[in-house]
């Protein structure tokens, strides 16, 4: 039987997390528990949810260098309206999901470049973030606190979490007629829109369902930190992008896979506890990490040209 | 008249000279050359990082180099260690620190080459690794430069800062390379079509690879400078111009697609962006405020500047 491309191209972030699980286990017996893969796995939720989002945005071949302020900006919004007020909170955060809607519509129109408008609309994001919270603080609501702390049997939450993400991201991208449309966008636009398609209600789509995604993000980092800070999530755009890339995506061609997109999230979250785990110099830490994610790719070179040797009659 | 304003620059000298006139209105005056020349000064830092990002932007879509930050911050740091605040040094310190430009660019363009990374990718796990190396060297220490160079960047010579001078100097390198040598028309011609270029027999790969060069010793000596300009260097002193980098690029008329690039607007997008942040400051409103102001003014500047790109199309 000869393997997809599509499972050799996943093969690669299911075998770095595994190995990098393995290393942790093997540094740190005690992680294999319940409490101790929920530790290690916790805030891998709200990562894993920024770099799907960042993957819709991908999927249209634009990238977006607001998604850390815009997490951190929802952050803010459900540590204080969300909780005071609740329907307030709601309003502002559809306000917000429109507002990329209408993003993705005028770059497309304005054929504007998608990295200058969302550098542009970060530092919005960040602005509104500081004008609801000046300080550090605020409180979670008592649901989404109560969702991320919850402990249910066998399995922990953070993992559930994860693989729940996984499975419905890869329902709607990989098996709706709305996630083929929009990754015929980032395949080729023209000739979807030949087809009759109406690229501007696509391309708005993969925006708003981001921006969902990125609104869930910063809820649950709230649930998980109880707080909120405007630079809760900075870090959040690059580990994204990093994310997408090290699950198998490309920035180009709507080659996605929202599957492999929340294991390169876990990988990265993980790459962290195994470093310290290593007891590495903490000087250090940032430089391993970038060396881990240097190691990966090689390896899915390396994989490629297995598959194009194997490829050949 | 027709011509000039023909010119994709013109817009982004156009919105710095109307915010500086609207500061100056605002102080009645008082404070024009005070900030003229702070304008120059702070302008001639995003000139020299930018000027560097514009070479690798020509190379086409998805050449981007996010290593400029943490490139800066290590050649400050190595090179005001290794000086020791000893005027006799001031050269060997300049040519460390293109010495630490050169090994970045050339870890760069290797991984991109290598390993076939995306140039974001490969130039963001670069990063991690120089920035790790800078805390490495860094720790905590604040070396003071030496005096003589200290007085240099701080110093003005015929009431123009000298930093903006050299940048100028720089500038004006840069824009022969760009338009009156084979170099800048071939990557010119790779950034509008790889395969193209390489069929017409240009070295893609060597012209690349001056390009990352280039790029990471700018960034290295502007790190040099900044260093020494305000007293010493600090592990968060590029942070900032990373997205300052590419938005002066970009809002100053070059085509973020590559291939179409230009040196003079990226002096009036710099001077641009120092003097919104000043006139905002001058009115004396919040941060919060005042960030969301900036993001809405460089959408607005992309807005208004993508009419005569989607009228070449």
């Amino acid at each position: 039987m000869r393997i997809s491309t599509d499972t050799l191209r996943l093969a690669v972030p299911v075998a770095s997390l595994l190995l990098l699980l393995a290393g942790v286990f093997y540094l740190q017996p005690r992680a294999m528990s319940y409490n101790g893969l929920n530790l290690l796995f916790n805030l891998a939720v709200p990562i894993a949810l920024a770099t799907v989002a960042q993957m819709l945005i991908m999927a249209v071949n634009d990238l977006d260098l607001s998604m850390g302020t815009f997490v951190s900006f929802v952050a803010c919004v459900a540590a204080t309206y969300l909780h005071d007020a609740p329907l307030l909170g709601a309003l502002i955060l559809l306000a917000a999901i429109a507002t990329y809607a209408a993003l993705g519509v005028i770059i497309y129109l304005r054929n504007l470049p998608s990295i200058v408008v969302t550098l542009g609309m970060s530092f919005v994001w960040a602005g509104l973030a500081v004008l609801i919270l000046p300080v550090p603080g605020g409180t979670a609501p008592e649901w989404a606190r109560a969702v991320m702390i919850s402990k249910p049997p066998l399995v922990p939450m953070a993992i559930i979490a994860s693989a729940l993400i996984a499975v419905f991201a890869h329902l709607l991208i990989m098996r709706s007629s709305l996630g083929v449309l929009i990754r015929g966008v980032g395949g080729n636009q023209r000739s979807v829109q030949r087809a009759g398609w109406s690229i501007i209600a696509a391309r708005a789509s993969a925006y708003a369902l981001a921006a969902c995604f990125a609104v869930a993000a910063g809820i649950c980092l709230v649930g998980l930190t109880t707080g909120a800070d405007a630079n809760i999530a900075l870090r959040y755009t690059l580990l994204s992008i990093a994310g997408v890339i090290l699950g198998g995506g490309e920035f180009t061609g709507g080659r996605i896979s929202p599957i492999g997109a929340v294991i390169g999230a876990l990988t990265l979250t993980l790459a962290g506890s195994f470093l310290s785990f290593l007891r590495i110099s903490p000087d250090w830490q940032i430089g391993a990490q970038g060396a881990i994610l240097i190691m990966v790719l090689a390896l899915r070179l390396l994989l490629n040209r297995l598959e194009s040797k194997g490829g050949k009659p | 008249m027709k011509t000039l304003l023909s010119r994709p620059w013109i817009w982004s000298f156009i919105a710095a000279l109307s915010v500086w006139l609207a500061t100056i209105a605002f102080t009645g005056g008082a404070s024009t050359v005070g900030l003229s020349q702070a304008a120059l000064t702070f302008a001639a830092f995003s000139v020299l990082v930018g000027i560097g990002q514009m070479f690798v932007i020509t190379l086409g879509p998805g050449n981007i180099d996010l290593s400029v930050p943490a490139t800066m911050t290590l050649a400050g740091t190595v090179s005001l260690k290794y000086m020791d605040g000893q005027s006799g040094l001031i050269l060997h310190g300049l040519a460390i620190a293109v010495g630490v430009g050169v090994c970045v660019g050339m870890l760069n363009y290797a991984l991109i080459k290598a390993l076939r990374i995306p140039p974001i990718i490969a130039t963001l796990s670069m990063s991690f690794i120089v920035q790790s190396a800078a805390i490495w060297t860094n720790r905590g220490l604040r070396i003071k430069p030496p005096q003589a160079l200290a007085d240099f960047t701080t110093q003005t010579s015929f009431g123009i800062p000298n930093i903006a001078l050299l940048a100028l100097l720089i500038s004006v390198a840069a824009w022969v390379l760009l338009h009156r040598t084979p170099y800048g028309r071939w990557i010119a011609a790779i950034g509008q079509s790889l395969p193209a270029a390489r069929m017409a027999g240009i070295a893609v790969d060597g012209n690349r690879f001056v390009t990352y060069l280039l790029c990471a010793i700018l960034a290295a000596v502007c790190g040099y400078l900044l260093a020494c300009f305000s007293g010493g260097a600090a592990l968060n002193m590029g942070s900032e111009y990373l997205l300052m980098s590419i938005a002066v690029v970009v809002i100053g008329g070059t085509a973020v697609a590559g291939g179409n690039s230009n040196v003079p607007g990226i002096w009036g997008a710099s001077l641009f962006m120092f003097l919104v942040v000043s006139m905002l400051n001058t009115y004396g409103l919040g941060a919060g405020v005042r960030l969301m102001m900036t993001g809405a003014i460089i959408i607005t500047v992309i807005l208004l500047a993508s009419g005569r790109t989607a009228n070449l199309r």
